[in-house]
């Protein structure tokens, strides 16, 4: 475990008030004091790393289903390596990627790109895939050229798909990129590591990490939720 | 683009892989330009395959096909169905996208602007008889009669010379479907264009055709002629047993009572079952069997008396 660092223990903490001494549930007055050293620079990591992570992982994603859309036979083969990369432990991962990109955000973002794949790859192909024959028949009938027919008409159509599967991806990476933390000081795993290997965990610190982890998800989640809302007014 | 234009087959072939009869088998049938031609026929017939040869969704194996004169193989093959207007019985509007989107499909295809495109699909949807208001709604919050108004304002968008429809109304409740069989026959009277209409429905190919071609299992033409010709003649036993035992009636269905030639009427009148010439000659007879008479008298909508049909007028009519 790397998260481990040289710390303090828990009295260190704050100013050392009844709360925070007494290790009791949940101590507003530390949260307030540790908010702009501890908690928001974590937090803007972690946003960093699932933005990073999610939108390299949609582009491959993207451009895999486009590819096995006109190349049927490719669809199982790429659906199968992604659920192989789903299978390694995301701890493994990181150890491996450590040899070779040190502790750098290249080696927490590989692994959640490839985890993201997994969910958005399926999503995107069965959405390119949705669009009735029907209308197919009658968008080649009315001369739309191939390109046309994907940007046009079956893109459009996949949005729902597309958009659910985004919304598994977001929130799946934003809870694996909790591990994160393992390598270096990244995300909000690190406060929720770090306050768990004292001697006595803390637990203000686990307790405001493990939220800000499950209102950051909920939050990326609206914000899907209202480019649904937005994108797709024609199946509401 | 616009008018009506001339389309030929000329001795075409279409066989399916794998399978050992044609589905179209040397056909040749000349449309003549502004013709509501019905392809009409039993299943297997080749109607839809026929139909689908000429905006090349499917590619054919011998002969030609040609519009106004010049091949389909010679024109890039998405200009070509640019130009032609394409219904089919589901219709397949875009659901994404607005009735006016929708509409607009060709025209942003062939690039028109905004405005000419706007004033186009307003034009369109009063001629297929929707509210402008519907041009901001979405397909699915459209009945299924309103959707294929869509559908056929989509496929007249761009004003084509051809328009092919394969079974238009296939899928909606016959109330609905003969409403629309009706406006489509005005609609064809304004815009005057050439229409290949697939349907299996005789009644349907004898109320809207000014041409019906009859096709027979193995894609083989068995007759190609007027509605009124057809039941007269039917060339053998396959279009006899086709149009049916009643052909009579439906020859005198054909014929409205302000086309047919009317007797004198007498100088009373006020015993006579009275019957507006919006009828048919079918109507009257009708009338005449229910009433047990053999005499009706024609008047037109203001209610003048035009002239009594007798029966025996009518057994004449079958007679031409």
């Amino acid at each position: 475990m790397t998260a481990a660092g040289p710390g303090p223990v828990i009295p260190n903490f704050g100013q050392g008030s009844a709360c925070v001494t007494g290790n009791h549930f949940f101590c507003w007055g530390w949260v307030r004091q540790h908010w702009g050293d501890t908690l928001e620079p974590h937090l803007v990591q972690h946003v960093e790393l699932t933005v990073i992570a999610v939108a390299i992982g949609f582009a491959i994603a993207f451009a895999l289903a486009l590819v096995s859309h006109r190349l049927r036979v490719l669809d199982q083969p790429i659906a199968i390596t992604a659920g192989l990369i789903y299978t390694i432990p995301s701890v493994v991962a990181f150890e491996i990627l450590i040899a070779y990109f040190g502790l750098s955000n290249t080696t927490v973002v590989i692994p959640l790109v490839g985890y993201s794949l997994v969910i958005l790859y399926p999503n995107i192909v069965s959405g390119l895939r949705s669009a009735p024959p029907e209308v197919l028949e009658a968008a080649r009938g009315m001369g739309l050229e191939p390109r046309q027919m994907l940007w046009r008409v079956e893109v459009p159509l996949a949005l729902p798909s597309i958009i659910g599967g985004l919304r598994i991806a977001v929130v799946s990476t934003v809870a694996i990129a909790t591990v994160a933390s393992l390598v270096g000081d990244r995300g909000l795993g690190y406060p929720i590591f770090y306050a768990l290997q004292l001697p006595t965990p803390f637990k203000t610190e686990i307790y405001s990490a493990g939220v800000l982890v499950v209102g950051l998800a909920l939050g990326f989640d609206l914000v899907l939720v209202a480019a649904r809302r937005i994108l797709v007014r024609w199946a509401q | 683009m616009s008018g009506a234009a001339q389309l030929v087959f000329d001795r075409v072939t279409k066989r399916y892989a794998g399978r050992d009869t044609a589905a179209l088998l040397d056909l040749s049938l000349e449309i003549p330009a502004g013709t509501f031609c019905v392809l009409v026929g039993p299943s297997g017939g080749g109607k839809t395959t026929a139909l689908k040869l000429v905006n090349r969704l499917l590619p054919f194996d011998e002969g030609d096909i040609s519009i106004d004169g010049r091949s389909i193989t010679q024109l890039p093959v998405v200009e070509l169905r640019r130009g032609i207007g394409y219904v089919i019985q589901q219709v397949g509007l875009f659901p994404h996208m607005t009735v006016g989107e929708n509409v607009e499909t060709v025209p942003k295809l062939l690039g028109w602007d905004r405005a000419r495109r706007r004033a186009r699909t307003a034009e369109l949807l009063e001629l297929v008889g929707l509210e402008q208001e519907d041009a901001k709604r979405y397909p699915a919050q459209l009945s299924g009669g309103q959707r294929q108004r869509v559908g056929l304002a989509r496929a007249l968008a761009a004003d084509p010379p051809l328009l092919l429809m394969d079974e238009p109304f296939g899928a909606l409740d016959p109330i609905t479907r003969h409403r629309l069989q009706l406006e489509l026959r005005r609609l064809h009277h304004e815009v005057a264009k050439t229409v290949i209409f697939v349907t299996h429905d005789i009644d349907e190919a004898i109320l809207m055709g000014d041409r019906i071609a009859i096709l027979r299992e193995g894609g083989v033409l068995a007759q190609y002629d007027t509605p009124d010709a057809i039941l007269a003649h039917p060339a053998d036993d396959f279009v006899e047993r086709f149009i049916g035992e009643d052909r009579a009636l439906r020859r005198l269905a054909l014929r409205r009572l302000d086309e047919v030639p009317l007797d004198p009427a007498p100088p009373a009148t006020d015993s006579l079952l009275r019957v507006s010439t919006r009828n048919t000659a079918r109507n009257a007879v009708s009338l005449m069997l229910e009433a047990g008479a053999d005499r009706v008298l024609v008047v037109d909508d203001g209610g003048r008396v035009l002239g009594i049909l007798t029966l025996a007028r009518t057994e004449e009519l079958l007679e031409q």
